[in-house]
C-alpha cells in the first residue's frame, strides 16, 4: 500500500489524525467510535439554528476484514447517513472513524497505521477514498447519463492516478468481471436495464481496488428476479477481490442472506449488534424482535399471527426521552422513560442497548 | 371450493390493452381471462412491466386514451359489462362499487386539500351526504383505519401525515363508500416492514368483515401474497402464467417462472449459501419475445417454446398454467 506516502504520514501523525498501531491486529479494518452526524434545522426570520436532526447519534461499531456487515432499520433510522459519513460525503459532527491500513516506511518496513478519517480534510482524504467506495441505491440516478459506461468506470481511476493507457484495459476487465461484455464500454447508461446499471455501479466501485465497499440498498430498486443475480455477483466479487462490505438495507431477508454481522438501528442509535445468526434466531432487544416478526415469511400456511408494532417512528428532531424506543416498546417500564440505556456486550459478540435485554 | 353458491364478482374475458407509443405498439396486457369471487382475497403478482397495474386500471377504465386503448375483451362486474357502460355510469361505479388504493400515497393524494375534504368527496358524490354528515363519516373512517385522534387529523394536509398514515388515509377514502371490490395496487411497496404489517393486517380485517366483497392485491412481493391472499395469479409480459390457490402455488408451483421467482428470494427461515437465479432480464415492453415470453430465460426451453404461445391449461382443479411442459400435444415425439 505504497500510495500512502511516508512524508504525508508524518504530518498526519503530528496533527493527531493518524496513529501508528503498536500491536497489529490484522483482522480489523474499520473502527467507528461515538460517531454523530447532525443536520441543523434553520428557522425564524434570521434563519438561525433552532434545532438539530440527530440522524446518527453516537454510534460505535467495528468491522473486520473480509466480512459483510449489515446495517438494517426502518426509514429515517440513520443507516444511509452512516454510509455517507464513512465515505465523507457528509461530514461527521463529532466522533472518530479509524481506518486500519498498512504503510511503508523509509526503511521499506511496513507498519500498521490507523487513520482517523473523520479528522482528515478534503485533500488529505483523497488517497483513502480509493480504499472505501460506495454502491448507490438507485441505478437510474447514480450514473451520469452523459458519460459512456467506459467513462463512468474510468473516472475514479483518473482521479486517483491520472489518465493512463492502462485504464481502458482495467475498465474492460472489470466489465467482464461483473458479467457484462467489453463492447458495452462505448454505450450510455440509458441503454441498459436496472440490473445491468447496478452491475456498472459495482464495476465503478471496484475500479480503484477498494478494501471496503459501502453498498447502500444496492438491490432494492431491482426486479425480484434480478435481485438474486446482483446479490450472487456481490458475493462472488467479494471472494475474488477480497473486499469487505457494509450492506445497508431495509430488507431483513436479504441482509440475513448476505451478512455475517448485523447492526439494527433505530432513530440514529444502534439497538443491537452481533453475529447474524444470533440476531435473527435469538434477538435480545424488543425492537429487533418486533422488526423481525413484521417480515412476511412467504409461507401461506403460517399466516400472520403477530402483534405488529403500534404507532410510527418518532421524528429524529424530537426524540423521546430515555430509550428512544420506549413509546412503542411492548415492555417499557419507568426507567426506560428516564434513562437512556447503553450499548453493552450481553453475550459474546452481541451488543444490546436495552434495560431489559431478552425479557420480551 | 367447498362452499356453495360462490358468486362471481368480477369476470374478465380476453382483455387486451395496448399503448401506442413513439417506438411502436406496446401490448401491455395481452388476453387476460380471470374471475374474482365474493369474499376472496385475490393476488396478482408480477415484476415491473408484467401488466399487473394496467390490468387494474383497465378494470376501472382509467387507461389514458390516447396513448392507451382497451382493444378487446369484456369486463363483467356483477353481470354489468364495464366496457360497455357510458362514462356517466362508469363514474357511478368508480369509488363507489369498485375502489382503488394506489401505490404512492404522496402522489395520489391531492396536496392542496385536507385529508378530510378528500375523504368527504366520494361520500358527497356517491352517498348524497351533506357536508356535515360527510365530515362525521370521514372522521369515523379515519378512526376505523387506525389514525390516532381523527377529529384533529381530519383537517391536516397530506404532507403532515407520515407514509403509513397516508396509506391509511387512502384506504379510508377507498372504503368510505363500502365498495364491493377493492383494488390495491402495491399498497405497501413504499413502506417499512413494520408499517407494511400494520396495513396488511388492516386489509385482512376489512376482508373478514365483509363476506360479499373482494380484494385484489397487486404486488411484486410473493411473501406479501403468502401472508394475505387466497388465490394468486402470476403474470409475466402481459400474460397470465399461472393461477392457483395460494397454498397450492407455494407448495407446488408448476410454471418455471414461478419456481424461479420463489427460489431466487432470500427468506428469514431458509438458509442458503447461494441464491438460485433466473438468468437475463425482464424484456422491455416493445420487444416481448415471440412464442412463450419466458423462453429466453427458461431452463426447460424446448424448440416449440420459441414459436408457439402455450395455452393456459387447467392441470389440476383450479390450478392453471401456461407452459408447454404441461401440454401433452406440445411434447416433441
Amino acid at each position: 500500500m505504497n500510495e500512502f506516502k511516508n512524508t504525508k504520514l508524518n504530518s498526519l501523525a503530528e496533527k493527531n489524525k493518524l496513529i501508528r498501531v503498536k500491536k497489529p491486529n490484522n483482522k480489523s479494518l474499520l473502527e467507528v467510535k461515538n460517531l454523530k452526524t447532525y443536520f441543523p434545522v434553520l428557522g425564524g426570520v434570521f434563519r438561525k439554528i433552532i434545532g438539530y436532526v440527530k440522524a446518527v447519534d453516537g454510534v460505535s461499531f467495528f468491522i473486520n476484514k473480509g466480512e459483510v456487515f449489515g446495517l438494517v432499520g426502518e426509514t429515517g433510522c440513520g443507516k444511509s447517513t452512516i454510509g455517507k459519513t464513512l465515505v465523507r460525503i457528509l461530514n461527521p459532527t463529532s466522533g472518530d472513524i479509524f481506518y486500519y491500513a498498512e504503510a511503508e516506511l523509509e526503511n521499506k518496513n511496513k507498519q500498521r497505521i490507523k487513520v482517523n478519517l473523520a479528522k482528515l480534510n478534503r485533500k488529505e482524504i483523497i488517497p483513502y477514498r480509493s480504499k472505501i467506495q460506495m454502491i448507490f441505491q438507485d441505478p437510474y440516478s447514480s450514473l451520469n447519463p452523459r458519460f459512456t459506461v467506459g467513462d463512468i468506470i474510468e473516472e475514479p481511476l483518473i482521479i486517483q492516478r491520472g489518465k493512463n493507457k492502462e485504464n481502458k484495459e482495467i475498465v474492460k476487465d472489470l466489465l467482464k468481471k461483473v458479467g457484462m461484455s467489453e463492447e458495452h464500454i462505448y454505450r450510455y447508461p440509458h441503454e441498459f436495464s436496472g440490473g445491468q446499471r447496478q452491475r456498472i455501479g459495482i464495476a465503478r466501485a471496484l475500479s480503484t481496488n477498494p478494501e471496503l465497499i459501502i453498498a447502500d440498498e444496492p438491490v432494492s430498486a431491482l426486479d425480484v428476479s434480478v435481485q438474486a443475480q446482483v446479490i450472487n455477483l456481490m458475493q462472488d466479487l467479494q471472494d475474488e477481490f477480497n473486499v469487505t462490505y457494509i450492506f445497508i438495507s431495509h430488507d431483513l431477508s436479504v441482509v440475513k442472506h448476505i451478512a455475517h454481522r448485523i447492526a439494527v438501528m433505530y432513530l440514529g442509535f444502534i439497538m443491537e449488534m452481533g453475529p447474524a445468526e444470533q440476531i435473527y434466531n435469538n434477538p435480545l432487544n424488543p425492537y429487533t424482535k418486533v422488526l423481525l416478526s413484521a417480515v412476511p415469511e412467504g409461507n401461506p400456511r403460517k399466516k400472520a399471527k403477530k402483534q405488529p408494532l403500534r404507532g410510527e417512528v418518532p421524528s429524529s428532531l424530537h426524540k423521546p426521552s430515555g430509550c428512544a424506543f420506549h413509546p412503542r416498546c411492548p415492555i417499557a417500564k419507568d426507567i426506560c422513560k428516564k434513562e437512556d440505556p447503553v450499548l453493552e456486550e450481553k453475550e459474546k459478540g452481541t451488543f444490546v442497548k436495552c434495560h431489559f435485554p431478552g425479557k420480551y | 371450493m367447498g362452499k356453495k353458491q360462490i358468486k362471481e364478482l368480477l369476470k374478465v374475458e380476453n382483455l387486451k390493452t395496448h399503448f401506442m407509443i413513439e417506438d411502436g405498439e406496446a401490448q401491455a396486457v395481452d388476453g387476460l381471462d380471470f374471475s374474482v369471487f365474493e369474499g376472496e382475497f385475490f393476488g396478482i403478482v408480477g415484476e415491473s412491466g408484467s401488466g399487473k397495474s394496467v390490468t387494474a386500471l383497465s378494470i376501472l377504465r382509467l387507461i389514458p386514451d390516447p396513448p392507451g386503448k382497451i382493444s378487446n375483451g369484456k369486463i363483467f362486474f356483477r353481470d354489468k359489462d364495464l366496457l360497455g357502460l357510458s362514462w356517466e355510469n362508469m363514474r357511478k361505479i368508480r369509488g363507489n362499487e369498485i375502489a382503488m388504493i394506489f401505490q404512492e400515497p404522496m402522489t395520489s393524494l391531492n396536496p392542496v386539500f385536507t385529508i378530510g375534504v378528500q375523504i368527504m368527496e366520494p361520500l358527497m358524490i356517491h352517498r348524497n351526504m351533506d357536508k356535515k354528515e360527510a365530515r362525521e363519516e370521514s372522521i369515523q373512517m379515519l378512526k376505523k383505519v387506525g389514525i390516532p385522534s381523527p377529529e384533529m387529523r381530519v383537517d391536516d394536509y397530506p404532507h403532515q401525515f407520515s407514509g403509513g398514515m397516508r396509506q391509511r388515509a387512502m384506504i379510508a377514502m377507498a372504503l368510505s363508500c363500502n365498495p364491493s371490490l377493492l383494488i390495491a395496487d402495491e399498497p405497501t411497496t413504499a413502506l417499512d416492514v413494520t408499517v407494511q404489517a400494520q396495513i396488511l393486517e388492516l386489509m385482512n380485517e376489512i376482508k373478514n368483515k365483509r363476506k360479499d366483497s373482494a380484494i385484489i392485491l397487486i404486488t411484486h412481493d410473493l411473501a406479501v401474497i403468502a401472508e394475505t391472499c387466497d388465490r394468486v395469479m402470476v403474470m409475466y409480459c402481459g400474460k397470465i402464467q399461472e393461477v392457483a390457490g395460494t397454498i397450492k402455488l407455494f407448495e407446488n408451483p408448476l410454471h418455471p417462472y414461478t419456481k424461479g421467482l420463489m427460489d431466487s428470494i432470500p427468506t428469514l427461515t431458509k438458509k442458503k449459501k447461494r441464491l438460485n437465479t433466473i438468468p437475463g432480464n425482464v424484456p422491455g415492453i416493445l420487444n416481448f419475445p415471440p412464442g412463450c415470453p419466458f423462453h429466453p430465460r427458461c431452463k426447460h426451453k424446448m424448440p416449440i417454446c420459441e414459436k408457439v404461445v402455450p395455452e393456459l391449461l387447467e392441470i389440476e382443479k383450479n390450478h392453471l398454467v401456461r407452459c408447454h411442459l404441461y401440454n401433452k400435444e406440445g411434447e416433441t415425439p
